[in-house]
């Protein structure tokens, strides 16, 4: 088996005297799709922001190998370096620039594959001018591929809520990750967006996207995900194939309760 | 009942506005007979008056809500006339046109007084220009923009006192001074956003300001620099008449290239990072936008501006002192920002016409301006915190079809 695209090693995160991540390990390997689940507050989205840049984790690995490239060590690079390196994520509150239009969101995804700065802004080069055009045709077929490309022109903020989540996706998407980090793609969505949203990731998928997932609907969880690891205060109790850990009893008791467990 | 409701909320406001306006109303004190006389009718009069106007204030405020509840249910954009204008080719550019002609032949229509009020706008315009990158599309607010135009003002003065150097050669150098300091103020401010910039934003705006006071070798404190050279002409020798009418085409010229370059940096790869930044932080870092950079080039190229036009100022004046860079300077910049509309520059070229041009011309109610400068803003805010132009997104246009025939 070829090496794993994320690998996450021994990850501690300290906030004062909370741990909020404690000895984490992970690994995401080419083409899969990773679930990571667990009970509210059991740290997941923290992991998210240490493994993106938003927190410096205290100790531990965050090892990112491109295929093809030799693997970096991410701790301590800020968030845009991340970004750049090909790790794209969403967020769990949505985090769309409201008054930019659709496509402009899109469009600032492709800002780190892009190099135009001030002079090429004032002189309109054609090296800048031929960037543009590329920008706005690769936003394009994004947001066809996400089906958002009638709103193209409309305020990102006047969306509705699945429209806006699939936004993010399409913005993150633009910045051709190889691995695209998801936090809770479908909080809030009604039964039949969430089930688009499933087409959609299988989709991406198929098209040989990695993907990391936080989710909380399991039925979404259990139809795609390759693996699960779950956790829950900060640390990992399970991983496996999403048969091995919806039988897994500490799995159970960190759902259900010890009551519940018989 | 609702309109009882309405009828008690009026009469509380005319009551709080009795209670409020009293000592100054109705109480007259005369000192030196030390009696004081006691005037109720106007407490009458300030009450029925604020009654009605609040009652009239309601009402109105009734009927634009379900105007606006009718444009909502009908799906209608609301626009106004000059964004229509704005938005169409066609209108635009003759408008533009008509603009240009009168603004080259206003020093044939006017006095020479009108020209130097004309140029002063002119200056304004730029320097709102300058700081709506800042505050408008990037959304850092600065309140010590000043400072920016101060160094471009000292560095034609002082460069000129000691090495002579003309105002050609300094114009690019207070430029790139100018652009220097907004890297400065940049760097420890990176962090910070809202209130904590504008605080220390401010702080930057009155060291530079003291430092100038108080550093006599330096900047010849107070007294200022005088004898300043005004811009020269191919080594002719101009009349007072004719450099005033010279530094108005100039300004003229400056504010073109200053829309120009504005507008094309508003619609880069650059100018939609700044939006972003001004959106959402930590979003637009995820996205790969380098928060650095992106906000000490917002920095920088607004306080280029500021900075050319500073040397501008230096040479219009001929003379320069720590006093015209004052804190009141950045707060009329920031007001002709946010009048005119944050980010949008007809905008804040309407703005600061409006903020330069009417205490000008009301110099007859000079009495009253302050109180007028205040009255605006207040109903400003209140009835449209956009701006007299709200900055309307760019669309984009793509056709696939065509794209693919090509």
């Amino acid at each position: 088996m070829s090496e794993p695209i994320l690998q996450i090693n021994n990850l501690c995160m300290n906030f004062g005297g909370i741990k909020a991540l404690d000895d984490l390990n992970l690994d995401v390997e080419q083409g899969e799709i990773v679930a990571l689940i667990g009970p509210n507050g059991a740290g997941k989205t923290t992991f998210f922001n240490c493994v993106t840049g938003i927190y410096n984790p205290t100790h531990g690995d965050v090892m990112l190998s491109p295929p093809g490239k030799p693997s970096i060590r991410l701790n301590g690079l800020k968030p845009n370096h991340v970004a750049e390196k090909g790790m794209a994520r969403t967020f769990q509150n949505i985090r769309l620039f409201q008054s930019m239009t659709v496509l402009e969101n899109v469009m600032i995804g492709r800002h780190c594959r892009t190099s135009a700065f001030i002079l090429g802004a004032i002189l309109r080069d054609r090296a800048t001018m031929q960037e543009e055009k590329q920008i706005l045709q690769k936003s394009y077929e994004i947001l066809q591929k996400m089906g958002l490309e009638k709103h193209m022109n409309e305020l990102a903020g006047n969306l509705s809520y699945g429209e806006q989540r699939r936004l993010e996706i399409a913005r993150a998407l633009a910045t051709e990750p190889f691995l695209l980090l998801l936090d809770e793609p479908a909080a809030g969505m009604n039964p039949q967006e969430t089930q688009d949203l499933e087409a959609m990731i299988n989709l991406l998928q198929q098209e040989g996207q990695s993907i990391l997932l936080i989710e909380h609907d399991m039925k979404l969880v259990m139809n795609l995900s390759d693996r699960i690891f779950v956790m829950d205060y900060g640390k990992q109790i399970a991983s496996g194939s999403p048969q091995e850990v919806r039988d897994n009893p500490a799995v159970i008791k960190a759902y259900l309760g010890d009551d519940s467990y018989a | 009942m609702n309109s009882f409701k309405e009828t008690k909320r009026s009469a509380l406001v005319s009551l709080w506005f009795m209670f409020l306006t009293f000592p100054v109303m109705v109480m007259k004190v005369d000192a030196i007979e030390k009696t004081v006389t006691w005037r109720w009718e106007n407490m009458a009069f300030i009450g029925i008056g604020s009654f009605i106007l609040s009652l009239f204030g309601r009402a109105f405020f009734e009927r634009q809500k379900s105007r606006r509840q009718r444009q909502i249910e009908q799906n209608i954009e609301k626009r106004n006339l000059i964004q229509i204008i704005i938005s169409h080719n066609k209108y635009l550019y003759p408008l533009a046109i008509a603009f240009f002609l009168f603004a080259l032949l206003f020093p044939h229509l006017f006095s020479t007084y009108q020209i130097n009020v004309m140029t002063t706008a002119l200056m304004y315009v730029v320097l709102g220009l300058g700081l709506n990158i800042v505050v408008g599309v990037a959304g850092l607010l600065d309140l010590g923009f000043v400072a920016f135009y101060a160094v471009g003002a000292y560095s034609y003065a002082l460069l000129n006192l000691h090495f002579g150097l003309g105002f050609w050669a300094v114009l690019p150098i207070g430029a790139i001074l100018a652009a220097m300091f907004g890297v400065l103020l940049g760097f420890p401010v990176l962090r910070l956003r809202g209130d904590y910039l504008a605080i220390v934003t401010l702080a930057f705006g009155e060291i530079i300001r003291l430092v100038l006071e108080n550093w006599n070798e330096f900047s010849q404190g107070p007294s200022g620099v005088s004898n300043i050279p005004r811009p020269g002409l191919f080594g002719i020798d101009l009349t007072l008449d004719q450099a005033i009418t010279y530094l108005y085409y100039l300004m003229i010229i400056m504010v073109l290239v200053t829309i120009f370059v504005v507008n094309r940096l508003q619609n880069s790869r650059l100018g939609r990072a700044w939006v972003a930044l001004r959106e959402d932080e930590i979003a637009c870092q995820a996205m790969g936008i380098d928060k650095t950079k992106t906000k000490l080039t917002a920095f920088a190229l607004g306080a280029t501006w500021a900075g050319m036009v500073g040397v501008i100022f230096a040479a219009k004046t001929t003379f320069i002192n720590p006093a015209s860079f004052t804190f009141l300077e950045s707060a009329i910049i920031l007001a002709i920002v946010v009048l005119g509309g944050m980010g949008s520059i007809v905008g804040v070229i309407i703005g600061a016409f409006i903020l330069i041009l009417l205490p000008e011309y009301l110099r007859a109610l000079s009495d009253y301006r302050m109180l007028a400068f205040g009255a605006i803003m207040v109903s400003m805010m209140v009835f449209r915190p956009q701006g007299i132009i709200s900055n309307v997104r760019r669309r984009y246009h793509y056709d696939p079809e065509k794209e693919r025939s090509e």
